[in-house]
């Protein structure tokens, strides 16, 4: 036995082949620059509602300070499975379909484990949110990327679905309202998709975080299509629609017996979710249908803006229609998404998020959070704009 | 939310927006924009745009103050021609609204100091006949003036995650 001590080979080489996430590594470097101002968070701007809070402090005041149960507080899972059935018209049981997680991140983690093995391989349209990939690759799966495409709006067509089909896929992810293009899947798109798997064996994940910030007017699910309720898991939380981040809350819901499976992993790993958050999210579900309307109807407003001032400024812009995110094109300044962010950065004091960091088809675009005061967005517009003049002059 | 109430939302945050940028964060036409507003002008929906002042950060001597008065109702007009005659003949009367609860009308008034708002109560106010009893509360700390909180100090703690 050696005296020196080698963390290096106690660490399993499936993590340590992770690379780290790419927002991350952008953002160590911002908070070492005095001044910095920052487009790049990926959290509603909003406090959670007072009446939220105020269930919460009642939860504690009253003691609820045990575990729950392993799936989460039938209270909860009930008032979930109504908004699913108002919104959604499909039923779930909420007894041993609806699991409440610790965010959705945990869910898309339970998730992907209780469905990937060895070998299974999983298609992600890409640009995606971070987690994904690691997800699937610590279950030892692999990765096939489908990459959007600007002039598709982003959507996932049948076409370049159909192209990475093989016979080993198993799970498809689909993230509709996108982090980070803010795309969105409308009923007619996912009808489209749906045609392709129906007749075969082909899970389907579906993120659906950002559902209540869709600016189309109507939100839509694969689970509305016949026999996809069985062969769908959804993840949702209580993070985006009602400003909740911090309080660590999410759901899944699916078919019973994969459920059970997701709570296995649940109850090891979590035991149960944190009891106030739940005691807070009953209040949310219950009562926060207005709260959703009136962020969803400022965000809308911050979505307009931008994609109208970025578009003047010759940053091309598709127009997203749903998420709180702006995903615009930078190619016409000839830089790589990194270089621009760089530059930006460094000259302007302003951070944003390099598109490649959602993978290699988000090269060439940046992603703009708009999860900011209107009079912060116009001030982070002036420097862009003020960027953009100086290159260009160059 | 029909149009003209996303524009007035807009404008109740920023007078000085432009019809350019309402037009944008409406979602709407220039043209479009302008005629809602044009129109809410005409009707007097919008009836003024002013700037938000918090007069305690000038070096301006100033007081505010609300007065509660008991009132006792004229034959015809009930409390109408009282107010109308506060509001017409003192011109550093803000607002006067007639209250629901233990009392009629609310007066808001500037002054320059204390006693002057205190004068003005005894002089101009008590005397009136169908006045029956004043109430003046000075105020000592605005912390939130139309909608807006003055000492705002909470920071944006929000950090990268992931």
């Amino acid at each position: 036995m050696s005296n020196s001590f080698n963390p290096d080979k106690f660490l399993s080489p499936v993590v340590k082949d992770i690379p780290p996430s790419g927002i991350r590594k952008f953002f160590d470097i911002v908070n070492q620059i005095e001044g910095a101002i920052s487009l790049g968070v990926g959290e509603p701007d909003f406090a959670t509602p007072w009446h939220i809070r105020t269930a919460a402090v009642e939860a504690l005041k009253q003691g609820h300070t045990y575990y729950t149960s392993n799936w989460g507080l039938i209270e909860l899972r009930k008032a979930i499975a109504d908004n699913v059935h108002k919104k959604y018209g499909v039923e779930y049981n909420p007894e041993d379909e609806i699991l409440v997680t610790v965010g959705g991140s945990e869910a898309v983690d339970i998730c992907i484990r209780a469905l990937v093995g060895p070998g299974d391989e999983v298609l992600l349209p890409e640009p995606a949110f971070v987690c994904y990939k690691p997800c699937v690759e610590m279950s030892r799966g692999k990765v096939i990327t489908i990459t959007t495409k600007m002039e598709d709006n982003f959507k996932l067509t049948k076409e370049a679905l159909l192209e990475k089909i093989t016979d080993k896929t198993k799970l498809l992810v689909l993230s509709y309202p996108n982090n980070p293009t803010g795309a969105i899947m409308t009923y007619e798109d996912l009808k489209e998709i749906y045609e392709v798997i129906k007749d075969r064996d082909i899970m389907v994940l579906s993120d659906e975080i950002y559902d209540e910030l869709n600016y189309s007017g109507k939100s839509a699910s694969i689970i509305q299509f016949p026999g996809m309720k069985d062969r769908t898991i959804v993840v949702n939380g209580f993070s985006k629609a009602y400003a909740m981040t911090g309080w660590r809350l999410g759901y899944a819901y699916g078919n019973s017996e994969i459920m059970s499976m997701l709570t296995k992993i649940h109850q090891y790993a979590i035991m149960s979710s944190p009891t106030i958050s739940q005691y807070a999210a009953i209040e949310a579900v219950k009562y926060g249908d207005e709260d959703i309307v009136k962020m969803r109807e400022e965000y809308n407003m911050r979505r307009r803006y931008l994609v109208h001032e970025l578009n003047e400024m010759g940053l091309e812009c598709f127009e997203p229609l749903g998420a709180f995110y702006v995903f615009p094109s930078i190619k016409s300044t000839g830089m790589t998404s990194e270089q621009f962010c760089e530059e930006l950065l460094k000259d302007q004091k302003l951070a944003l998020v390099p598109g490649n960091a959602f993978g290699e088809s988000g090269e060439g675009h940046v992603r703009i959070s708009y999860a900011y005061s209107l009079e912060n967005l116009k001030i982070a517009l002036g420097r862009i704009k003020a960027f953009l003049e100086k290159i260009r002059k160059d | 939310m029909s149009k003209q109430t996303q524009i007035l939302k807009i404008l109740e945050k920023n007078a000085r927006a432009t019809i350019e940028e309402i037009a944008v964060l409406a979602g709407i036409t220039y043209d479009e924009a302008a005629a809602i507003i044009s129109e809410m002008e005409d009707r007097k929906i919008i009836f003024g745009y002013k700037a938000l002042i918090d007069w305690d950060k000038t070096e301006e001597e100033n007081v505010s103050a609300f007065i509660e008065l008991k009132v006792r109702p004229q034959l015809g007009d009930g409390f109408d021609s009282v107010a109308k005659k506060i509001m017409y003949e003192y011109p550093n009367v803000k607002s006067i609204s007639l209250m629901s609860g233990g009392f009629d009308l609310l007066v808001e008034i500037d002054g320059n100091n204390m006693k002057d708002v205190a004068l003005f109560v005894a002089e101009h106010l008590s005397p009136m006949d169908c006045i029956l009893s004043t109430t003046t509360h000075f105020v000592l700390r605005r912390y939130k003036k139309d909608g807006i909180i003055l000492e705002d100090k909470s920071k944006d703690e929000r950090r990268m995650t992931l």
